[in-house]
């Protein structure tokens, strides 16, 4: 562990310094950053990511302007020191789109990369897989582009005309009859159809693959399929594995079954309307997901929360954190074969943390609890049959850090879990940064990075807490990682509770159902209990977004999920797979 | 000693399978359906672990606890209802999934729309339990309930809730949400007085030049 004091908040570099042909301001009202060309392209990136130090690439991902007919690509990439980011982008011809593949530089682009090219039809020149990701072959068209319409297209945006003042309801499976609410591309039929993804991945890791493990005993290689829905892993998700023997050879993540276009969905959204719809994506913290929307949401604004807002919503994210990290050791146990017990055990306290949220959001789990400048309701003033204070300080003080120290007691020293655990899935601190990691997995890893100090948001910068490391990224650190975690988080829960000042606003202004959000792009990113959770968010100046990304965690920690695995036995894959602890909800958004 | 975080740990499995029964035994002969019980044993004190008897016995839903939305009626003396819903449509334009229609009622005679709705819908499939439509009405009309037990054998017919569905009295809403209900009825009373207030005043001021 090492505490280190925040770093100073220098201005990001100056691209058009360094490089002044090739790369202009953005001067677009309310943008920041570059406009780099896509033949400067890698050059620019290799000096930022060697000369100008900013070696995490957080985020990439594509917008659609078909007025200029244009198709932006957006990098933000960061220091692992900590300070603000550099953000630059390139802009390629709507109509024939190709930018340079980043992946030789940032390895973790690859998913994301793959991710544009599958929404927005974007080819990354040296891409070293460049397929489609979420959806299948027989999906017609980019969805993310402008143009693009669902075959149940009602209206481009919400809210829609239908419902008032006519009123005339209709059930949408009427409007949305089965066998017509799908389309094809060209010359596809379905029937005839035999899945070519799957083919691909085979040609693409069959090679690799030895013949026998050249030891004294001869083994045959195996493709074997795990999932798309294998018991106690987390989710509908696919594992396409190369064995030699019992020993992986390549791994390759198939994902997607669990997609329905969040993105889509949000830029038919009001603003508002898509606070409900972040609670969906990591389900096991919705506090969280708001907090990183109302941020990013609120630079565009430029609204100041209130105190007491604040202090709620450090209190429910820390809650948050908590009750998340109990769910990944209670599954990382399951993952390891300790079926129930301890799963049960660590969800215990998440009942009465949930019962918090549910007395105060109206739920447990889609809390839908944050609004643009501030939260919807304040604390109760009873829960269950006492005082709410009572309650939440009789929690923080007592009860969660009790029930943390017996899960350490429970399991840290267990001579089984050590075994299974230590030296497994090992990830260097470098190969962490390098696969934009984020999260425990990379503090894990020995990367001193949390954005709660690195680039500290709403009032993280008054609490005492430390930031967890470990040095040895493997499974065995990842659970410890979290295990101190959730001390630090109940040091911020109990910072808080004593510091919360009593009464006052929790929302600033006057509630508004339809807010206009000033023109521009804002990149709002918090510290979710899975990693770093971003949303890049771009308005025109009206009540919907343009665009609006999500930069979610567990997708990009799926990046290096082959290259962990490799050479480990079977049995290690699901294991190490629960140790980097994903959510469908968000991989597949 | 190799063995020995194994033994810690189950020190710890066996310590919670005696917490469950040392509690039982405190509540002997009253485990059920006791509410005492139920909050004491769920409650930050309680140790061990317990089962709530589910559905002979239910756990309290908090107040603010939202499941699908329901129309408030007040009710007259002389018996009639009256309809809180002014067709405004601002829960329909807030929703997110869409999932409500208003259909506004127009006046037979001059044709201009009269505050009340001639029909109000909720798609109960695609209601998101979000809450956002009670918390953005300004009228107090549309509010959330606490019923979540709504398996219906056919989806096809009863899932979209009609007006007639929908409407409930006000007095189940304060018996739901009895400080939600408190909270707005001050509002609404310290607003009317200050109408009244204000009537009071004009009248005054319209007698005083009169007097003059």
């Amino acid at each position: 562990m090492s505490a280190t004091a925040p770093p100073v908040a220098a201005a990001p570099a100056n691209l058009v310094e360094h490089f002044p042909a090739g790369v202009v301001a953005d001067t677009r009202k309310g943008y920041e950053g570059y406009v780099v060309g896509a033949g400067q392209l890698l050059e620019v990136a290799g000096a930022i990511r060697d000369k100008l130090g900013y070696n995490y690439l957080s985020s990439v991902t594509g917008v659609d302007y078909p007025e200029s007919n244009q198709i932006e690509v957006v990098y933000h990439a960061y220091k692992t020191n900590g300070g603000p980011g550099l953000n630059f982008k390139v802009q390629a011809d709507r109509n024939d789109p190709i930018v340079p593949s980043l992946v030789g530089l940032y390895p973790g682009a690859e998913f994301q990369e793959r991710e544009i090219f599958d929404m927005y039809g974007v080819r990354f020149d040296g891409h070293p897989d460049l397929r489609r990701i979420l959806m299948w072959d027989g999906f017609a068209g980019y969805p993310l582009r402008k143009d693009w319409k669902e075959p149940f297209f009602e209206e481009d945006l919400k809210p829609f005309a239908s419902r008032w003042p006519g009123g005339d309801v209709r059930r949408s499976e009427e409007l949305d009859p089965f066998g017509a609410n799908v389309q094809y591309p060209p010359q596809f039929d379905p029937y005839e159809w035999t899945p070519e993804t799957d083919t691909a991945i085979y040609k693409l890791i069959q090679p690799k693959a030895g013949n026998g493990n050249g030891g004294h005993l001869k083994t045959d290689k195996l493709i074997v399929n795990i999932g798309p829905q294998h018991p106690s892993t987390h989710g509908v998700f696919r594992m396409v594995v190369v064995l030699d023997g019992e020993t992986v050879v390549d791994l390759k993540p198939v994902m997607g079954y669990l997609h329905r276009n969040h993105e889509k969905i949000g830029e038919r959204n009001t603003f508002l309307q898509n606070m409900p719809y972040t609670d969906r994506l990591d389900y096991l913290a919705s506090m969280s997901n708001n907090h990183a929307y109302a941020l990013s949401v609120e630079r565009l604004m430029g609204v100041k929360v209130p105190e007491r807002a604040e202090y709620l919503r450090v209190l429910m994210v820390e809650l948050t954190r908590i009750c998340s990290h109990m769910w990944a050791i209670g599954f990382l146990l399951n993952d390891l074969g300790a079926f129930q017990t301890p799963a049960l055990y660590a969800i215990k306290e998440r009942e009465f943390i949930l019962d918090l949220f549910e007395a105060t959001a109206g739920s447990r789990m889609m809390c839908n609890y944050m609004r643009f400048g501030g939260v919807s309701r304040d604390l109760p003033a009873a829960l269950r049959d006492g005082n709410t204070m009572d309650f939440l300080r009789d929690l923080v003080n007592n009860r969660l850090s009790y029930a943390i120290d017996e899960l350490d007691r429970f399991l840290t020293h267990s001579e089984i879990l050590r075994l299974r655990c230590i030296g497994v899935g090992v990830l260097p601190a470098e190969k962490a940064i390098a696969y934009s990691a984020a999260g425990p997995l990379l503090r894990a890893s020995g990367v001193d990075y949390d954005l709660r100090r690195a680039d500290p948001y709403s009032i993280y910068d008054r609490f005492d807490f430390d930031v967890c490391t470990r040095p040895n990224g493997d499974v065995y650190d990842r659970y410890l990682v979290r295990i101190d975690e959730m001390r630090e988080s109940v040091r911020i829960c109990q910072q808080v509770v004593a510091g919360m000042p009593t009464g006052g606003e929790i929302l600033a202004g006057k509630p508004q159902y339809n807010v206009r959000v000033p023109a521009g792009e804002s990149y709002g990113r918090v510290e979710n209990p899975k990693g770093e959770l971003g949303f890049y968010v771009v308005s025109n100046g009206k009540t919907n977004p343009w665009r609006y990304h999500v930069r979610a965690p567990s997708f990009v920690n799926l990046t290096l999920l082959g290259e962990v695995c490799k050479g480990h036995k079977i049995a290690d894959v699901v294991v190490i797979l629960g140790s980097i602890d994903i959510v469908l909800g968000e991989v597949d958004r | 000693m190799y063995g020995s975080g194994i033994l810690a740990g189950l020190g710890v499995t066996l310590k919670h399978f005696v917490d469950s029964y040392v509690d039982d035994l405190k509540f002997l002969g009253q485990r059920y359906y006791n509410s005492t019980a139920l909050n004491q044993r769920q409650g930050t004190r309680g140790k061990g672990v317990f089962t709530v008897q589910f559905p002979e016995e239910k756990l309290e839903t908090p107040e603010r606890f939202r499941f699908i939305p329901f129309l408030l009626y007040d009710e007259k003396p002389d018996g009639t209802h009256e309809d809180r819903c002014t067709s405004c449509g601002i829960c329909a334009k807030v929703c997110p999934p869409q999932c409500i229609w208003i259909k506004r009622s127009n006046d037979p005679v001059t044709g201009r729309p009269v505050p009340q709705p001639a029909a109000f819908y909720i798609d109960i499939d695609i209601c998101m339990n979000c809450g956002y439509c009670a918390e953005y009405c300004p009228f107090d009309a549309i509010k959330m309930d606490h019923d979540y037990e709504l398996a219906s054998f056919d989806r096809t017919s009863a899932h979209i809730f009609d007006k007639q569905k929908l409407d409930k009295p006000v007095a189940y809403y304060a018996s739901l949400r009895p400080t939600d209900y408190a909270a707005e009825e001050k509002v609404r009373a310290e607003e009317e007085a200050k109408k009244a207030a204000k009537k009071a005043d004009a009248a005054s001021k319209a007698a005083a030049p009169a007097a003059a």
